[in-house]
């Protein structure tokens, strides 16, 4: 059984330099209040991975706005000119990830696969500093597996066995992350009675959560 | 008729039933517009929903329903949700049908770079890679120049974003398809001549003794 904790005691535990994942794409299915609460604890020197920073005043934007973040792994920073004006300007640096070889690479970090084999990026600039593989299949990039100290996941529903049910375009990479770090910080929607989620619903099985959220005030 | 317009219009022709779709953000993603609805084509956004339609109307938006550039989306009947590693996946692993993207250049051995112009716009690659790397048709959409100069050029100079050559190119101007290992025009714009293309265009070029015009 878990008890739902406060975003601020979730933010504390977080300390300056932790690589922590956070689900979303473009802002949604992030966790909004999480990340208001990095911003008001001052984090900093964030090694950020998810799939983009979304844009200022949203998500994964409002870290950048704030300072936190020092290291990005993420696939798209198009729609972010902040974020690509900070790494222009030497202030973050940025690992440009292709987008499928980025949620393989933290499955694999979750699920203890020592790397996956793909061929996105052949002959590529994604392709610098890998090692080519080649297999009867044809030949592949080695992609190394990513794992957090912490994940932040937006889930639509939880209950107190720390289930997880998403909604739509909101799940994205947030059930992969959940995976993939030592410690998993849900954050959900509503928080439901234990059995109130069939389990045929449960698409992150409470056993990989660490803490949930409490409920919006 | 604008260019895009035009460029949305003949992409669209190349989705026949049944298909499995993805639209890039932009351009590409005007193309749903001119696919007759009907024909059961399901198209796939890469933030993790196959069966996309359109925009909802105002005050009927999802917050959880969005499409890869982040705008409100509505879903068709049959629809699935899924997380990013089954969206790439499926557009990895051989079941998408085919993308349309947008370019910054082609070249003659129809290779696409579409997702960094060095030091000056550097957005990242997105699903772009995957993409090009795994479905089963590439369809560029974009304008045939920018600026002046030709976007079909005899090597690209900018970033690749995949080895993998791509199979039709549709600009303002032209049709173009990669066959027998070089670019063929298959089709100009109406009121463009062959003429006007080859001097639109800096890549070598196999012209056909007749080029139809596009039937839009």
């Amino acid at each position: 059984m878990k008890r739902a904790i406060r975003c601020d005691v979730a933010a504390a535990m977080i300390p300056d330099g932790a690589t922590v994942l956070i689900g979303g794409f473009m802002g949604v299915g992030t966790p909004e209040r999480l990340v208001d609460a990095l911003v008001a604890r001052k984090a900093r020197d964030l090694c950020i991975v998810a799939n983009d920073t979304a844009k200022a005043g949203r998500g994964i934007g409002k870290l950048i706005t704030a300072g936190c973040v020092s290291r990005l792994v993420v696939s798209h920073i198009g729609l972010n000119p902040e974020t690509q004006a900070k790494m222009i300007a030497g202030e973050i640096a940025v690992e440009l990830v292709p987008q499928g070889t980025l949620v393989e690479r933290i499955r694999a970090g979750g699920v203890g696969l020592g790397g996956i084999l793909t061929p996105t990026g052949l002959g590529t600039e994604a392709q610098e500093g890998k090692q080519v593989i080649e297999t009867p299949q044809g030949r592949f990039l080695l992609e190394l597996p990513i794992r957090g100290d912490f994940a932040l996941l937006a889930a639509y529903q939880a209950d107190y066995a720390g289930n997880l049910t998403y909604s739509l375009t909101a799940q994205n990479f947030n059930p992969i992350m959940a995976l993939a770090a030592t410690t998993v910080i849900a954050e959900p929607e509503a928080i439901m009675p234990i059995g109130a989620i069939p389990p045929d619903g449960v698409k992150t099985p409470g056993v990989l959560v660490d803490h949930v959220i409490e409920r919006a005030a | 008729m604008d260019a895009k317009e035009i460029i949305a219009r003949r992409v669209a022709q190349e989705i026949t039933s049944g298909m499995l779709v993805n639209l890039g953000i932009g351009l590409p993603s005007l193309v749903a517009n001119y696919v007759p609805s009907g024909r059961g084509v399901f198209f796939q956004a890469e933030n993790g929903v196959i069966g996309l339609g359109a925009r909802p109307p105002e005050g009927m938006q999802d917050p959880h329903l969005t499409d890869a550039g982040g705008g409100f989306v509505t879903a068709v009947p049959g629809a699935a949700s899924i997380d990013s590693a089954m969206s790439f996946g499926i557009i990895r692993g051989g079941h998408l049908d085919m993308t349309v993207l947008g370019g910054l250049q082609v070249d003659e051995q129809g290779q696409l770079a579409n997702w960094k112009v060095p030091g000056k716009m550097v957005p990242g690659m997105g699903g772009a890679m995957d993409l090009v790397t795994g479905a089963k048709r590439v369809v560029v959409a974009m304008q045939h120049a920018a600026k002046g100069e030709s976007k079909i050029v005899p090597r690209c100079t900018l970033p690749l974003t995949s080895l993998r050559p791509v199979n039709l190119i549709v600009t303002d101007l032209a049709v173009l398809r990669f066959e027998n290992g070089g670019l063929a025009l298959v089709e100009r714009a109406p009121g463009v001549s062959v003429e006007d293309v080859l001097a639109a265009t800096t890549a070598r070029l196999a012209v056909p003794d007749v080029v139809p015009e596009m039937a839009l």
